[in-house]
């Protein structure tokens, strides 16, 4: 007994993925008190600090959404920056609860990684940026321009494909930290950055002169973004699932954080059902009755956590689009909670 | 009393077999074995059965999988659309090489001319060659990296106002575009040329010192040797009907096209790799020769040998037999911290493999396990052959 309790230790000193598999992940969070959740190293919009070290975004808003439903709490959260390269390992071996960092759901990464995908919460497509001076007006007219990219992402697969397609020659760079395939575009290392088209608006800002850089028409692939968490805890998948859920369902029903108070009189059961005043969905969860109340006031809807972080009013100035609800001709569909 | 045990010792202690050391030492080494297999068993076990709890792929059937990612520097290996990632391991293992290689040579002349200029009698030399070394050796070899890839690489030209080298080609900021040699039929002559140019020049060699021994005239080696090298391929180059030609970069939309391109980053890494372990290796050619008595190079003047000649006859070879272990372990680390190209995007084995590839397949414990044992292999080879070298120089009583 004994030694298999040390050789127990030494597999989980060689593999940190041993303990975190199995064991339920709400547990852990609520013993330590915060959920620990994996970023980017810094994309505006979607996981980003400020000066003062606050992260904002999108995918931190997932983030800040989950702690509100565990804990009622939205600033119960810790950051982990994770460069593309870093994500995955991160999550398995167990340093992160969930993965909210701008991560494309494709089916290897479902099902060889031991990861499950728990939504999307931005659908994106990859584009290609250039400098204005080229000339350039089409991603067709790339052939033999040097292309920077991060390592270990979706985009640089897609990119292969699209010149192996289109029968265009070109040179990959491949930087492992956003930041660096920045600078190095900005360096006139390359020609061509390429990225999700979200990312390419985002990280212009960065440049020098964002206004010499072009975002190119052609998006050449699917990319849905979405959280992601480990295998074989049922638990907190469904948690993270329903977090997200519930911001679209509230954006449909239109509670919003302004009125969120309001509406807990209200007298429509599918308002009521979300925000816990009928039915006991949060304790079937294993969390409090409460949770979608507490993620609609602390963090809000879909919408106002959209219009607050990449929307029209921001800098990046990205229209609903494919991210509208599905009611109005967008892809964003929430399962009804009842 | 202790004269009567004394008196004994001769006889066969009667003692516990527990406490005979020779048996003791042997059941505390199988306990030790078996505790070791034990551990070694236990980690792959559980990692095995982690793994598969976790939902997590295993086995090297990836291996033959496409790869789907791109590659923009493999001089010798072709890498495309249908390669596989053991096809991508190949070309980040032949990147490696090729930057350690090349690194190990460059560290090895550069350390070389500083560590000798370091004991020059010429005070501004030598001084030159302690800031050398002080400088570099004291730098965190990731900055250095930096320094060349980033700092110096931000003076390079636009890709699209390139600095034009001549014959050279031009450069800019995606690299050096050389011209690219072009062989044609016939071209195989020519590299036969030199190559017995070269066979032949040895054995002028052999026969010129074994002449020298034994009648004391000397034969002009160098000057026959170097004819012979040149002579041979140009003419056999020209009967063949100039069959190497160059292929120039030409200007396309994206700056330079064509010809041969040396991508930045490998000659930030050259640059950082080579110079830094210079800085060690003439500290290290600085000891060999100090560690030479001085009487050596004082019997050598006393002969009429000027300073080159004895140094070059006398001294260096004696303490060549100091300079090669250490020098070895700089070897080493040289290709280890080749590694650190991982920072500036120059596709090696770790970037690659270790890196893109394990990526897209997500086995870390395979992947990394593959990695480590190559760099291993590499490591082990570099010293076998060192040490082999080391024997041959070492010092042979007569």
């Amino acid at each position: 007994m004994k030694k298999q309790i040390v050789s127990a230790a030494f597999g989980v000193a060689v593999l940190g993925a041993a303990t975190a598999a199995g064991a339920a992940t709400l547990d852990d969070v609520k013993a330590k008190g915060f959920v620990q959740c994996g970023v980017s190293q810094g994309l505006p919009g979607f996981s980003n600090p400020d000066a003062a070290g606050n992260w904002t975004g999108i995918d931190v808003d997932l983030c800040r959404g989950i702690a509100a439903a565990v804990f009622g709490d939205a600033t119960k959260v810790k950051y982990t920056p994770l460069s593309a390269k870093e994500r995955f390992t991160a999550l398995q071996s167990g340093e992160v609860d969930v993965l909210s960092r701008n991560t494309t759901w494709t089916m290897s990464r479902d099902t060889q990684l031991g990861l499950n995908f728990a939504g999307v919460n931005y659908y994106d497509g990859q584009g290609f940026m250039v400098r204005k001076d080229l000339g350039v007006k089409s991603a067709l007219e790339l052939s033999g321009a040097s292309v920077c990219t991060n390592t270990g992402t979706t985009t640089e697969l897609n990119v292969a494909d699209y010149f192996r397609a289109n029968k265009m020659e070109y040179e990959i760079v491949a930087f492992e930290k956003a930041d660096e395939v920045v600078a190095a575009y900005d360096a006139g290392r390359c020609d061509v950055y390429t990225t999700d088209q979200s990312g390419l608006y985002a990280q212009r800002l960065k440049l020098t002169n964002p206004a010499d850089h072009v975002v190119l028409p052609e998006v050449i692939s699917k990319e849905p973004l979405g959280p992601v968490v480990r295998q074989g805890d049922d638990q907190w998948f469904n948690i993270v699932k329903w977090t997200h859920f519930a911001m679209i369902n509230a954006e449909e029903l239109g509670i919003t954080s302004a009125n969120v108070d309001e509406m807990k009189n209200s007298d429509n059961p599918e308002v009521k059902r979300v925000l816990g005043t009928e039915g006991e969905f949060g304790t079937a969860l294993g969390i409090g009755n409460d949770w979608a109340y507490n993620v609609i006031k602390q963090v809000g809807n879909y919408s106002e956590v959209f219009d607050r972080n990449v929307g029209p009013d921001t800098e990046l100035a990205i229209s609903r689009g494919v991210n509208a609800l599905w009611s109005k001709g967008g892809l964003q569909y929430a399962p009804p909670i009842r | 009393m202790a004269l009567t045990e004394s008196a004994s010792v001769d006889d066969k202690p009667k003692v516990a077999l527990l406490n005979d050391p020779k048996i003791r030492g042997a059941i505390i080494q199988t306990i030790l074995v078996i505790f070791l297999a034990w551990l070694v068993w236990s980690m792959v076990h559980n990692a095995a059965f982690n793994l598969a709890k976790a939902g997590i792929a295993s086995g090297f059937g990836f291996l033959d999988r496409s790869a789907g990612f791109d590659v923009n520097f493999s001089p010798f290996l072709e890498f495309g659309q249908t390669s596989t990632n053991w096809d991508a391991y190949l070309v980040g293992l032949q990147n490696t090489l090729i930057l350690a290689f090349i690194g190990v040579i460059f560290a090895t002349i550069i350390g070389f001319i500083v560590g000798v200029a370091r004991l020059s009698q010429n005070w501004v030399i030598s001084k030159i060659a302690y800031w050398y070394v002080e400088i570099l050796r004291n730098i965190p070899l990731l900055l250095q990296i930096f320094i060349w890839y980033k700092g110096v690489g931000a003076f390079l030209p636009d890709k699209r106002n390139p600095m034009d080298l001549g014959f050279l080609g031009q450069l800019n900021a995606a690299g050096l575009f050389a011209p690219k040699p072009v062989f044609a039929d016939g071209a195989g002559v020519v590299g036969w040329a030199l190559l017995a140019g070269i066979v032949i020049t040895i054995f002028i060699g052999r026969w010129a010192s074994a002449r020298q021994m034994k009648t004391g005239e000397r034969f002009p080696v160098f000057w026959t040797g170097l004819g012979l090298i040149v002579l041979l391929p140009v003419l056999s180059y020209f009967i063949m009907g100039m069959p190497i030609s160059a292929e120039y970069p030409v200007t396309g939309n994206f700056g330079p096209r064509g010809g041969m391109q040396v991508i930045p980053e490998f000659i930030a890494m050259l640059l950082a790799l080579s110079l830094y372990t210079a800085a060690f290796i003439a500290e290290i050619v600085r000891a060999g020769i100090l560690a030479v008595n001085k009487g050596q190079s004082e019997a050598s003047a006393a002969l009429g040998l000027r300073r080159g000649p004895a140094l070059r006859l006398v001294v260096v070879p004696q303490a060549m037999r100091v300079i090669i272990p250490p020098l070895t372990s700089q070897y080493l680390n040289l290709t280890k911290n080749s590694s650190l190209a991982v920072a500036i995007a120059y596709p090696d084995l770790t970037a690659m493999f270790a890196g893109t590839a394990l990526n897209t397949v997500g086995q870390a414990v395979e992947i990394l396990l593959m990695t480590m044992l190559t760099y291993l292999a590499i490591s082990l080879l570099t010293s076998t052959f060192m040490n082999w070298y080391n024997k041959r120089m070492a010092l042979v009583e007569r």
